[in-house]
């Protein structure tokens, strides 16, 4: 079937299987940010935005996005490099592979709220696992992050 | 600290090299890789625990459209030799009892057929179409009655151990050994108390983000050419060589970088399948592991029960230590005769002022998933028993735990008898314990406290030690070279797995190179490339492959003072070397860097490039301390870590922002062991946790703080005073915890994980 959308502000028309998953559109799609950690959507790490609300791409069919627009890491490039930076300030980042949804949740918590406090910030996030960091060294890095950006404005 | 003043790389937090490209998600890692015209490779999985394929027909799964291939046993001689998964230095201590596809099925997951497909779908469809006839037998589920059950799991006569462990098929034994220091008996039978305890923990998984993966070509000339994520590409090979049966200058292996590890992959779980398709296909093909595939059939922590006899004096004083360790090793022994050594000898050492001990073992198997590496290997269970045996003391004897360790604890320069008599050469564990007890306000808060009426908080604390790499046997390699522009390249065969090995290599070398750390570009772990490593396991890459690295550069070193010699025209002892420039003693003539890697690729005979190979005839070990404060909601048993303190011994930490991290996401990893994630099969040999939903790993809502600080000792063996730091961080929460529940309840649990319906019902037997 077909379906037609926005991905990272470029406009795709493609025929697609009715059972193909979000996440493997994305990464046909070359969006090799987009990992899959769990199959059972309780990883966070698939996490894109669909019309700039984050979901689990590994829970949404691809045609669900038909007439929308998706947004992967790929196309939040330079907000998601000034925020990633002060992850790895911390050396957080550790193996990666979960840096993706955890970063673009990040993004997507500071935009419904800017100033966050440590409980709400675990909270959002309580959905993200990490397996390498024991999450403290996140936690720094956000604080970090907030503190730049509350100096910068 | 000596020589840390002017230290400008080493003891420096820069940023890992690849942080920016890990955060901003570029594709480096196996699947982002990987052709797209890879075969799709799938397992059909045994549904039983213990049965042999009678008959398996694969005729109508091979007209699936889309299926290239599909392998049973019959595609492989049952009679050829074994080999073992387990990434080991050669000949291994691991058994060789697997066959690539086996007609015996040894647990709920082991492999029936191997499928090659040209996408996902049909790969679905054909395993649902391989009929197979199995002929079921009665699994051995339970590892207490494994050792001479008459199931047994390998009767098999190409059965092999190729080292003295004490290992006997005939028996369900993957390993035996018994060890001893003095007269354990007589002196326990001097004692005023001897805590008894059986302690029982289990196959715990590695669960890193990104499951077991691998994709395979041939290259140009016509070898298997190996992509896969991997902690041990040299080991890798040698496996892949005995599983396929083709020599190993035919295979080439690699690794991109890799979503987690934790000794997951130091078995080389998935490699062996796409390996083969493509060898007999010669088309590219992958294989990704679903995380169902990743809990079921992996290389998790092995299940343990280790009964501790720990005697002592009513004044404190710790005489004897007897430990008898019975491990699960499952249906193969992939890290078996050596997980288990750990238990005991990287427990018992922390207490070396007593007179004598005992370590015994046993090593079985079983018919549930072949356990592997994971983080801790044998010493995280060993000290779980021994730290909680020590903490019961000190409630039977009414003594402080920490006094009572202070009393005990090994100081630096002592011989360590059960540490293979090792002398104690650098150790701040005094230091650690004095630190912690600070951070967490111990003696405000030991034991307990009520905050409410369904409310208690408590502290507990625990020691642990570790290895640096292993003693004797691993090697670590650096071959480092000058460039146009004077900047280096390092390559390496250790595996940065996330953990910064890439960078904190670099920051040794560029620490006597006297360069800037960005000058240093890092090849990591091919097996083509890269000079000869063990691979990143056994807590080795800092202490050994870091050695080897500060060799190689001071190598390096010399060879660029000899051409600047000879640009200069004075003799090589008459120069000197600051990073930037060689200059004659007197200062009067200099060379750049820049100008002498010129030179270097013009009329020039020296070559500026420097290996060095390290082993160490020892494996100092590192030391930490941990406390934790926890709230026990005495109605649900919910158990909640608000606050856990440690202190750490790593020697110097060459980088402390990744030695930090590496210590806070072990503490969360011991966490979770000690308080949610379970193993538990039921009667047919199948696992219930078979997914992050069931198996479940801390989220960052389930803990409060962990604060981390290091109390540092020089160890001079080491690179720039360096220990190792990967695994001891594991290690204290198991004890700690354990203790904190029972200061806080009463209730003394002595089997992991301690789930809250435990708890509850405890306390409810308790309040009848």
């Amino acid at each position: 079937m077909k379906i037609s959308l926005i991905l990272n502000n470029k406009k795709i028309t493609e025929d697609i299987e009715p059972d193909m998953l979000l996440i493997d559109f994305v990464r046909s799609h070359d969006c090799f940010s987009v990992k899959r950690g769990c199959e059972t959507s309780n990883c966070g790490l698939c996490t894109v935005f669909l019309d700039d609300k984050p979901v689990l791409s590994c829970s949404v069919l691809a045609l669900r996005a038909n007439g929308r627009k998706v947004t992967t890491l790929e196309g939040i490039g330079s907000e998601a490099e000034e925020f990633a930076a002060f992850i790895a300030d911390q050396g957080a980042e550790q193996c990666g592979f979960c840096n993706p949804g955890f970063v673009m949740n990040t993004i997507a918590l500071l935009s419904e709220n800017p100033h966050p406090d440590d409980e709400e910030i675990k909270s959002y996030l309580a959905g993200n696992l990490c397996r390498c960091s024991g999450y403290e060294g996140q936690l720094r890095g956000i604080k970090e992050y907030l503190k730049w950006r509350e100096k910068k404005s | 600290m000596e020589g840390e003043e002017v230290m400008k790389s080493v003891n420096s937090p820069v940023r890992k090299k690849d942080a920016m490209q890990l955060l901003t998600g570029q594709p480096i890692y196996t699947d982002d890789i990987a052709p797209s015209n890879c075969l799709i490779v799938k397992l059909l999985r045994s549904p039983y625990a213990n049965a042999v394929i009678e008959d398996i027909n694969t005729d109508i799964a091979l007209k699936v459209p889309g299926v290239e291939a599909i392998y049973t046993w019959k595609d492989v001689d049952q009679n050829s030799r074994r080999f073992t998964l387990a990434g080991q230095t050669y000949p291994e201590p691991s058994p060789y009892d697997r066959l690539i596809l086996d007609r015996h099925m040894r647990f709920v997951g082991d492999v029936a057929a191997i499928v090659a497909t040209k996408d996902e779908k049909s790969a679905a469809k054909a395993l649902k179409l391989i009929k197979v006839k199995y002929n079921v037998l009665e699994p051995l589920l339970d590892f207490r009655n494994a050792k001479d059950n008459k199931i047994l799991v390998h009767p098999e006569e190409n059965w092999e151990s190729l080292c003295p462990v004490g290992a006997d098929n005939k028996r369900n034994l993957c390993a035996h050994e018994v060890n001893e220091m003095g007269d354990v008996d007589k002196v326990l039978s001097e004692c005023d108390v001897v805590v008894e305890r059986t302690y029982h923990t289990k196959a715990n998984q590695q669960a890193m983000m990104e499951t077991f993966r691998t994709f395979c070509t041939i290259d140009a000339y016509g070898r298997l050419n190996v992509v896969s994520s991997t902690q041990i590409v040299f080991h890798c090979r040698r496996i892949i060589s005995n599983a396929l049966g083709i020599p190993k200058s035919m295979i080439r292996v690699t690794k991109p970088r890799i979503g987690g590890g934790f000794g997951a992959k130091q078995s080389s779980v998935s490699e062996i399948y796409p390996a083969f398709v493509t060898w007999k296909t010669k088309k590219p093909s992958k294989i990704i592991f679903t995380r169902e595939e990743s809990m079921i059939a992996s290389s998790p922590r092995h299940e343990m029960e280790i009964k501790v006899r720990l005697g002592a004096m009513n004044d404190g004083t710790i005489r004897a230590i007897d430990m008898y360790t019975l491990s699960n090793t499952g249906a193969y022994g992939e890290h078996g005769p050596t997980t288990v050594g750990l238990t005991g000898h990287k427990s018992i050492p922390l207490y070396a002022k007593a007179e004598a001990f005992r370590f015994a073992y046993d090593v079985v198997y079983t018919n549930v998933m072949s356990a592997g590496a994971y983080r801790g290997y044998g010493a995280t269970q060993g000290l779980f028993a021994v730290e909680s045996a020590v903490n019961e003391l000190a409630h039977i004897i009414n003594k402080d735990p920490i006094a009572l360790r202070e009393a005990n604890m090994v100081k630096e320069g002592e011989i360590m008898p059960a540490y293979y008599n090792e002398p104690n050469t650098s150790c701040a564990l005094d230091r650690c314990l004095k630190r912690v007890k600070e951070m967490i306000d111990w003696d405000e808060k030991y034991p307990c406290r009520r905050v409410s009426d369904t409310k208690v908080r408590a502290v507990g604390m625990a020691m642990a030690m570790q290895g640096s790499g292993i003693s004797g046997l691993d090697v670590g390699s650096c071959s480092l070279k000058l460039n146009d522009d004077g900047f280096y390249t390092m390559r390496i065969a250790a595996a940065d797995m996330g953990t910064g090995c890439d960078t904190i290599l670099a920051q040794i070398a560029a620490e006597v190179l006297e360069c800037d750390v960005d000058n240093i570009t890092v090849l990591g772990a091919d097996t083509d490339a890269s000079p000869y490593d063990s691979g990143s396991y056994a807590s080795s890459t800092t202490y050994v492959t870091g050695k080897a690295t500060e060799k190689a550069a001071l190598e390096l070193r010399e060879k660029i003072c000899r051409l600047g010699a000879k640009i200069l025209g004075c003799s090589e002892k008459d120069t000197e070397f600051d990073g930037k420039a060689v200059f004659t003693k007197s200062h009067d003539k200099k060379v750049s860097i820049g100008d002498i890697a010129t030179a270097s690729m013009a009329g020039n005979n020296i070559a500026l490039e420097a290996a060095y190979t390290h082993t160490s005839p020892n494996s100092p070990p590192p030391f930490m301390v941990g406390a934790a404060e926890i709230e026990v909601d005495t109605e649900t048993g919910e158990v909640k870590v608000i606050d856990y303190a440690a202190a750490v011994d790593c020697g110097t930490p060459v980088n402390p922002n990744l030695a930090r991290v590496q210590a806070e996401g072990g503490i969360l990893q011991g966490i979770g062991m000690t308080l949610t994630e379970n193993i538990t099969y039921d009667a047919k040999g199948r696992l219930a946790e078979n997914s992050l939903m069931q198996y479940k790993i801390p989220a960052r809502t389930d803990i409060g703080r962990i604060r981390v600080e290091f109390e540092s000792s020089y160890e001079e063996s080491g690179p720039f005073g360096a220990k190792s730091i990967g695994e001891v961080v594991i290690n204290t929460p198991l004890g700690a915890i354990s203790d904190a529940v029972y200061n806080a309840t009463g209730l003394r649990f002595t089997e992991l994980p301690i789930t809250p319906e435990k708890i509850a019902m405890g306390l409810a037997k308790k309040s009848i």
